[in-house]
């Protein structure tokens, strides 16, 4: 499973703090704990409260990177915040955009940036690229696939391998009206979007969505992993340091045999799990 | 439309490591013997991928075999007694990259021999050849527990593999092996969850995964080599898709279990073709067999049967 930690992301308070004040202890701190957890990537985040979102990004990625090696997923709604992360990046262990749409109403061409700026980055950096097109989020199962169909047909045309590109089918809250068939139809999408392409293109979500404003978010988003993974999710940008969480995510890889059982699973999971 | 490519790749590999010191490096090894380093499955991928050529280990006993057939005594009738001569008959006649030495005498039900014999026939081998060492025990806990780190002791700094440990026998030797600086053969009765864990707990000790090599247990041809071969798969497909607790090298013990054969060695049997051969051929399928699964050490007995194999890893790993 690969893991996007979710914690450096500037919507936390202390981080948008450290962010401001230029506070490196708070972020190497996070960076640390988080991969000790077993982190395969950590999610970089400026937030929106940044006066200058490019230069955070890049503050974020140096700070990061004098304390660990762990890879870094650097996410932005804006390709140019991505850009300016990629400048300062360590890409050999790899990178990951986050991300993109198929289009978007003012910028076409979205994707194939992004898919260019990835190229440039290196062999080992990919995209994360969401099922959701310039008329917005998809409500039906049909929709979320045929993009899903299109960013993968898409990608192969440009020659980018398809192990390189992570589908995030967008999880939205349960709470939110209306919203609960959502993650029913998110399952049924996986079991369509893992054919799209062999080898099968990673499929992502920011898990902590879905239980946004919600009581027993922990609860809920575990409950939720364990039966997308049983559906074929490979990836999810989620909190490690909720132990529970890790203990459902190696029971529920051990169990699809995506890991060989040991009287010590879940011990040796998160150490199991670096890229 | 051009064909696409189809060939596997994997993101882990096979640890990669290397067996003996020399004088540069404290020992007293004239070679060293590099193993592992696999990026794919046997045949898969590319040149790169294949990793280092996997040796064969030539059995050495402490003491005189009693019930070995006469076509394996044949070739060392003149040195079964002298484990100092039959290694270097081993290494000089016979190519054998490694020697391992079997501690079956020490065995309480066999010989009942004791550790100042045990390190007397290291010290031995170690003076007659110069090439790395795999010190195996007898396979009693207790005894092994006895002697065998006082075998360790005697080849201190000449990093041999040593072994095996068990999931419910692997504090002691692990200890002196880490010790001693020498690397760890970590043993389970073919069963993958037991390998694992018997990993994860000397691994727990301190002991680097990096210098450990595994042993799923060996079926011969006829004898359960479908359950070694699907293991060792088992272990290898792991390891490149990245468990490091399952990224070691495999070792087998191809000469004993092939022996143990019945059809390997009966005489009385002229429907079966000449015993001369058929023995070797045993050997010979059983270690081929397994080398698809991916094995990087095997051990083995017959000369005949290690020249045959020899040739056919020279001719699959260029």
């Amino acid at each position: 499973m690969i893991i996007i930690a979710e914690r450096i992301n500037g919507m936390f308070t202390n981080v948008k703090e450290a962010i401001a004040e230029k506070n490196k202890q708070v972020i190497q701190e996070l960076a640390k704990k988080q991969t000790e957890a077993g982190a395969t990537y950590l999610d970089v985040n400026v937030g929106t409260a940044a006066a200058d979102q490019e230069a955070a990004m890049q503050w974020l990625v140096e700070t990061i990177q004098e304390t660990c090696s762990t890879p870094l997923c650097l996410d932005s709604q804006k390709p140019g915040v991505i850009a300016a992360g990629l400048k300062v990046v360590n890409a050999d262990n790899g990178v990951i955009l986050n991300s993109t749409p198929l289009n978007k109403k003012n910028d076409e061409e979205i994707l194939d940036k992004h898919i260019e700026m990835a190229e440039q980055a290196g062999p080992k950096a990919s995209i994360i690229a969401l099922t959701m097109d310039k008329n917005g989020v998809p409500q039906d199962i049909d929709t979320r696939v045929a993009i899903a169909a299109e960013i993968v047909s898409k990608t192969m045309e440009k020659g980018f391998d398809s192990r390189r590109l992570f589908i995030d089918t967008i999880l939205l809250p349960v709470k939110v009206p209306n919203a609960q068939v959502q993650s029913g139809n998110i399952l049924t999408a996986m079991d369509q979007i893992k054919y799209l392409a062999d080898p099968a293109p990673h499929m992502t979500v920011g898990l902590s969505n879905l239980s946004q404003g919600a009581t027993e978010r922990s609860l809920i988003n575990r409950v939720f992993l364990a039966m997308a993974i049983s559906r074929g999710l490979d990836s999810a940008i989620a909190d490690v340091l909720d132990q529970d969480l890790m203990n459902v995510l190696a029971t529920a890889e051990m169990l699809m045999n995506k890991q060989i059982y040991s009287d010590s699973f879940l011990k040796v999971y998160s150490s199991a799990n670096k890229a | 439309m051009p064909v696409p490519k189809v060939a596997e790749r994997f993101t882990g590999s096979v640890n990669r490591l290397t067996l003996g010191a020399t004088k540069e490096d404290g020992g007293t090894r004239s070679a060293t013997v590099t193993v592992g380093g696999a990026r794919n499955v046997v045949y898969g991928g590319s040149a790169a991928d294949t990793g280092e050529k996997p040796v064969i280990a030539m059995d050495v006993l402490d003491s005189k075999p009693e019930d070995w057939p006469d076509v394996l005594v044949e070739p060392y009738k003149d040195v079964l007694d002298s484990p100092g001569d039959w290694a270097k008959k081993c290494v000089e006649e016979f190519g054998a990259e490694l020697i391992c030495v079997k501690f079956d005498g020490i065995h309480p039900d066999k010989n009942d021999r004791d550790a100042a014999h045990a390190v007397k026939v290291t010290e031995e081998v170690l003076k007659a050849v110069g090439v790395p060492l795999v010190l195996w025990g007898c396979g009693n806990d207790e005894k092994d527990n006895e002697v065998m780190p006082k075998v360790s002791g005697a080849a201190k700094g000449e990093k041999c593999l040593i072994g095996t440990v068990t999931e419910d026998n692997y504090k002691s030797l692990t200890a002196i092996a880490l010790a001693d600086g020498h690397y760890l053969i970590t043993h389970a009765p073919l069963d993958i969850n037991i390998a694992k864990q018997v990993n994860i707990l000397t691994s727990d000790m301190g002991f680097p995964l990096e210098r450990i090599v595994t042993f799923q247990a060996t079926g011969a041809l006829g004898y359960g080599i479908e359950y070694a071969y699907s293991i060792q798969e088992r272990q290898r497909l792991a390891a490149l898709t990245g468990d490091k607790m399952m990224a070691m090298p495999v070792i087998c013990d191809v000469g004993y279990e092939s022996w143990r054969a019945k059809e390997a060695k009966l005489t009385d049997a002229p429907g079966w073709g000449d015993p001369a051969d058929r023995g070797p051929m045993w050997e010979v399928a059983t270690a081929i067999c397994l080398l698809q699964a991916g094995v990087d050490i095997i051990r083995m007995r017959h000369p005949r049967a290690v020249a045959t194999v020899k040739n056919f890893i020279s001719q699959i790993w260029t």
